[in-house]
């Protein structure tokens, strides 16, 4: 029976080998299989011993050969690995990691959403002769070994609702978070709350969460990652890959295939590798502070040993979180610090409080905030000289000195004044009123009316007459300062509209130039170029460019890229996507970052993240507005990328600093927006307005088709079907922008805008 | 009364529809690469998304636009005289030949055949509850209406009239409804045959369902 066992327990090994390593052709794989034969054939004609002995043999040369193998992993390899389904899940390491743990909101299917897992979680310790229990907030995703009904781990918008609830409880009862990162990416649903916006409501709550948060990584897909990873600590196992896009999608847009068609392996395992997905790549770029390390050929539920280190890791990350921002810590701190791979049970030994004080919280976020905005810096180039870099430096130290000593010191004393003199002035007129009404009803002489006083003549002609083109109150031909080059194009151009509301053929110069791009019959906005919105709405003629230099650059060295990069550069005159500006709209002083369509599609990478962040800095150190006006963005670079998927919650940090300070961060979105960029730092804004040219989403209709087999009807993303699921605050005209967004600026926003 | 017998025979001698493609304003017109003889398809798609089979481009002031096939069927005539030349609007410029389908058959018998009785306003339509009770025991073939007689509940906003029928004597033959749904003004609540049809009606469309053969 024992040999029955173990036979079959070797098969199973084989059968994985065989499934990490699909269809390549090796040695190790083909010897284990005709060893595994040999014994079969021969396992009749011996006796008990010598069975038990060849079969110590067979499994110690299956340890050898699986360790060779393991050598020989590629990246495909690795996802390979982190999507079968012998590979260890969540249930497994609460049954292994944790002492005890109690599943909340979900019981096998019976849950909101099964791919999505929350337990609060308690780890025992023995320190000396006291044995501590300290609770946690585990939160994750479950892949359930295959079982269908978990989705592969692919959270849906409500999910990922539920996983920032138990942080908010978390926070609430001061324990640390525990995220285990286990999806191949986020399930794309619109529905309320909706992927993208649920998404970036969980990154910026975040990075703002008042508890020691640590990530750990197995299979990290985007945004889906993203969702609950803006952690503190974030560890990653050896086995795993972390990555912008499943190594099939990459190989899709690569190849330029159509829904329904599929990459050849060979194209998904080159993109695999281009895309540097694994533990080790993204450690020596610097996005996980630390791998664990797996046994070969990965992690299953029977290796017990593996958990062990994984309990000790986890805690020793949480210790180390907690530590970096706890007051008394002393020689534990050092003891954290020395910790190598000798001191294996240093975790156990090592104890500290887990709740935070308020500063210590404070300090919490702060760090995890700086961290993140530290992260990706190389991955850009900046063309300054030293002197031009040292000259900015001195600009942005002035600044913050004025600002300072503008709105801080001087401007704070002078509100709390005026709020003084407000309030005295207010008590004297009611005090006025209860003496001196009595006294005139004494006095037999009434309250005189206090109607309004009769406009004058010419005022009441202003105020009645319909119209006033003098004024330039109708739009005349020469309304607009910038006009799109198709304005000078004879030709006519149909509306799509025109089957079903008649609309007429619209001459193009009319069109393009006085029209505005909007259909004079039906209003279908026609996307204009970004220079169109720029010019005629954001004043960026009189306005001040700032970091123009900053350059997109290949930082992974992607193949290929570097010819395409430099094609773009040419053809739209820009360094990256993003160009940030200051600017006064309707004579109120506002910083604008633009991303723009023509650029790689609009597409975020550090460059990008990098020049949104420092507008975000910009606007607080100013204290002025912040726009983000989105021409189109088509997600984050893939080319790029981690170093891409990290801008998510790096701008996410920039933007909450921000709205945090008192500001007003407004999304503005004209044709095209998907993606990580809509699910994280555009996403997150409480005021977001639409042309209605846009749209806007998380995933285009081939990927939702494609993931969720729904049929996606006409129009799924456009603004209006956006503002209906409550995704954004309301659809504009391109032709009244400038105004709509001025009424915006003057009447929404927090309490440290200078024209406030 | 009306010859039913005589109308599917008529529709039998020639089960097409024919589509006069027409130009939709002046221009000149490109044919795409079609042959008399050749299959087209309509509109298709779960939304009626993709647009029907590429007749012709017509292009006006520069802007050339599409020219799609509207129904499945089979092109009978081009008049490639007309190819790279300006045409008014209104022009016929291809012939199609759509094959009736086995529905649109019925439904043309039905529409010859039945007084549809429409709903005068967008509300959830019931019918009385003797009516109902009837319709559900006895089928709805069993309930003879009459001018005038009491039918339908009307629920709207939770408020409830009543409503009579109004038309010809005869068997409800069809309800166009369910229970609940929200009926928009003009959409038909049922078709009522005269009694004396109704045999006649029914063996036709049973015929017509077993025997009617659809083209691929």
């Amino acid at each position: 029976m024992d040999t029955e066992k173990r036979v079959a327990a070797l098969r199973e090994r084989l059968t994985y080998v065989r499934d990490i390593f699909g269809d390549r052709e090796n040695a190790s794989i083909r010897m284990l299989d005709s060893k595994l034969a040999e014994f079969l054939a021969a396992e009749q004609g011996l006796d008990r011993l010598e069975q038990n002995a060849a079969l110590a043999r067979l499994e110690e040369l299956f340890d050898l050969l699986e360790r060779r193998l393991d050598s020989e992993l590629g990246p495909m390899d690795k996802v390979r690995i982190v999507r079968h389904p012998q590979r260890f899940c969540l249930k497994d390491v609460l049954e292994n990691v944790y002492d005890s743990y109690a599943e909340m909101g979900g019981q096998g299917e019976h849950s909101l959403d099964p791919a999505v897992l929350i337990a609060r979680a308690s780890l025992l310790r023995r320190v000396g002769r006291k044995v501590f229990s300290q609770s946690v907030m585990v939160i994750g995703h479950e892949k359930g070994h295959g079982e269908e009904f978990r989705n592969g781990g692919s959270a849906k918008p409500w999910g990922n609702a539920k996983a920032l609830q138990a942080m908010k409880v978390a926070e609430t009862e001061n324990i640390p978070v525990h995220a285990w990162v286990f999806t191949p990416g986020a399930y794309p649903l619109e529905d309320f709350p909706g992927a993208a916006q649920q998404i970036a409501r969980n990154l910026y709550e975040m990075a703002g969460l008042r508890v020691p948060v640590v990530a750990v990584f197995s299979e990290g897909g985007s945004g889906g990652a993203e969702a609950i990873a803006l952690a503190d600590r974030r560890l990653m196992l050896s086995h795993g890959y972390y990555s912008v896009i499943s190594p099939e999608g990459a190989a899709a847009i690569e190849a330029g295939l159509k829904p329904g068609q599929r990459a050849t392996p060979e194209l998904v395992e080159r993109c695999a590798e281009r895309l540097k997905i694994t533990a080790q790549d993204n450690l020596s770029m610097g996005f996980v502070d630390r791998v664990i390390q797996e046994p070969p050929l990965g992690a299953r539920p029977d290796h017990g040993e593996f958990f062990r280190l994984l309990r000790r890791e986890v805690i020793h990350a949480t210790n180390e979180a907690v530590s970096q921002v706890a007051g008394m810590k002393l020689v534990r701190g050092l003891a954290l610090r020395r910790r190598d791979g000798r001191a294996v049970s240093r975790e156990e030994s090592v104890y500290m409080r887990w709740d935070l004080g308020a500063r210590a919280r404070d300090r919490l976020v702060w760090k995890r905030g700086q961290r993140f905005l530290a992260m990706s810096r190389w991955a850009r180039r900046d063309p300054r000289s030293w002197a031009g870099r040292l000259f900015a430096g001195i600009q942005d130290a002035v600044w913050a000195g004025l600002t300072l000593f503008r709105h801080d010191l001087v401007g704070r004393h002078k509100r709390r004044v005026m709020d003084v003199m407000e309030e005295l002035e207010a008590e004297a007129h009611a005090l006025k009123r209860r003496i001196v009404r009595p006294l005139r009803r004494l006095a037999g002489r009434p309250e005189p009316e206090r109607g309004l006083p009769e406009p004058a003549p010419e005022v009441q002609e202003m105020l009645t007459r319909l119209s006033r083109p003098e004024e330039g109150s109708c739009r005349s031909e020469q309304c607009w300062e910038w006009v799109s080059p198709r304005s000078l194009e004879d030709r006519a151009v149909t509306c799509p509209n025109a089957r079903t509301h008649g609309c007429p053929d619209l001459w193009a110069r009319d069109l393009f130039d006085e029209f505005a791009g909007v259909c004079a019959n039906c209003g279908h906005h026609f996307p204009m170029e970004y220079q169109w919105c720029l010019h005629n709405v954001l004043g960026f003629r009189e306005a001040y460019e700032f970091d123009a230099g900053l350059e997109s650059v290949n930082p992974l060295g992607y193949e290929g890229f570097d010819l395409k990069l430099d094609q773009t550069r040419r053809n739209t005159r820009l360094a990256s996507a993003c160009i940030t500006f200051e600017t006064a709209i309707e004579g109120v002083n506002a910083v604008v970052a633009a991303l723009v369509n023509p650029f790689r599609g609009g597409s975020v990478g550090a460059a990008e993240g990098e020049k949104f962040v420092r507008a975000a800095e910009r606007a607080r150190r100013k204290h002025y507005p912040f726009l983000a006006y989105i021409h189109g963005t088509a997600g984050i670079r893939i080319q790029e990328g981690v170093a891409g998927v990290i801008q998510m919650p790096r701008c996410t940090v920039a933007v909450r600093r921000y709205i945090e300070a008192g500001g007003l961060y407004l999304v503005l979105y004209d044709t095209n927006s998907y993606a990580g960029p809509v699910a994280s730092f555009l996403g997150c804004s409480p005021y977001q307005f639409a042309v209605r040219s846009a749209n806007i989403g998380f995933a285009g209709p081939g990927v939702i088709h494609e993931t969720t087999g729904m049929a996606v009807p006409p129009h799924y993303h456009s603004c209006w079907k956006a503002l209906s699921r409550g995704h954004i605050q309301g659809v504009w005209d391109r032709r009244d922008l400038r105004k709509n967004l001025h009424h915006a600026l003057l009447t929404m926003g927090g309490r440290n805008l200078y024209y406030r | 009364m009306l010859d039913i017998k005589q109308f599917l025979d008529d529709i039998k001698a020639s089960p097409y529809e024919i589509i006069e493609v027409k130009a939709p304003h002046t221009g000149v017109v490109e044919f795409a690469a079609l042959r008399v003889g050749d299959k087209v398809t309509g509109v298709t798609g779960s939304f009626k998304e993709k647009p029907g089979t590429l007749l012709a481009h017509l292009t006006r002031e520069k802007n050339r636009k599409p020219i799609c096939a509207p129904e499945r069927g089979e092109v009978m005539e081009i008049r490639k005289e007309l190819e790279g030349k300006f045409v008014e609007a209104g022009d016929t410029l291809m012939t199609l030949r759509h094959y009736l389908s086995k529905k649109e058959v019925i439904e043309l018998i039905l529409k010859k055949a039945l007084h549809l009785f429409t709903a005068p306003e967008r509300a959830k339509y019931y019918f009385i509850p003797e009516i109902d009770q009837k319709l559900k025991v006895s089928g709805k073939r069993s309930v003879k209406v009459r001018e005038g007689m009491e039918l339908f509940i009307v629920s709207r906003m939770k408020r409830e009239t009543p409503l009579a029928y109004s038309g010809p004597e005869g068997l409800i033959y069809s309800v166009y409804f369910h229970r609940g749904d929200n009926v928009d003004a003009g959409q038909a609540l049922i078709g009522v045959c005269p009694e004396d049809q109704l045999t006649l009606i029914q063996d036709m469309v049973t015929k017509i369902q077993s025997d009617w053969e659809e083209p691929d």
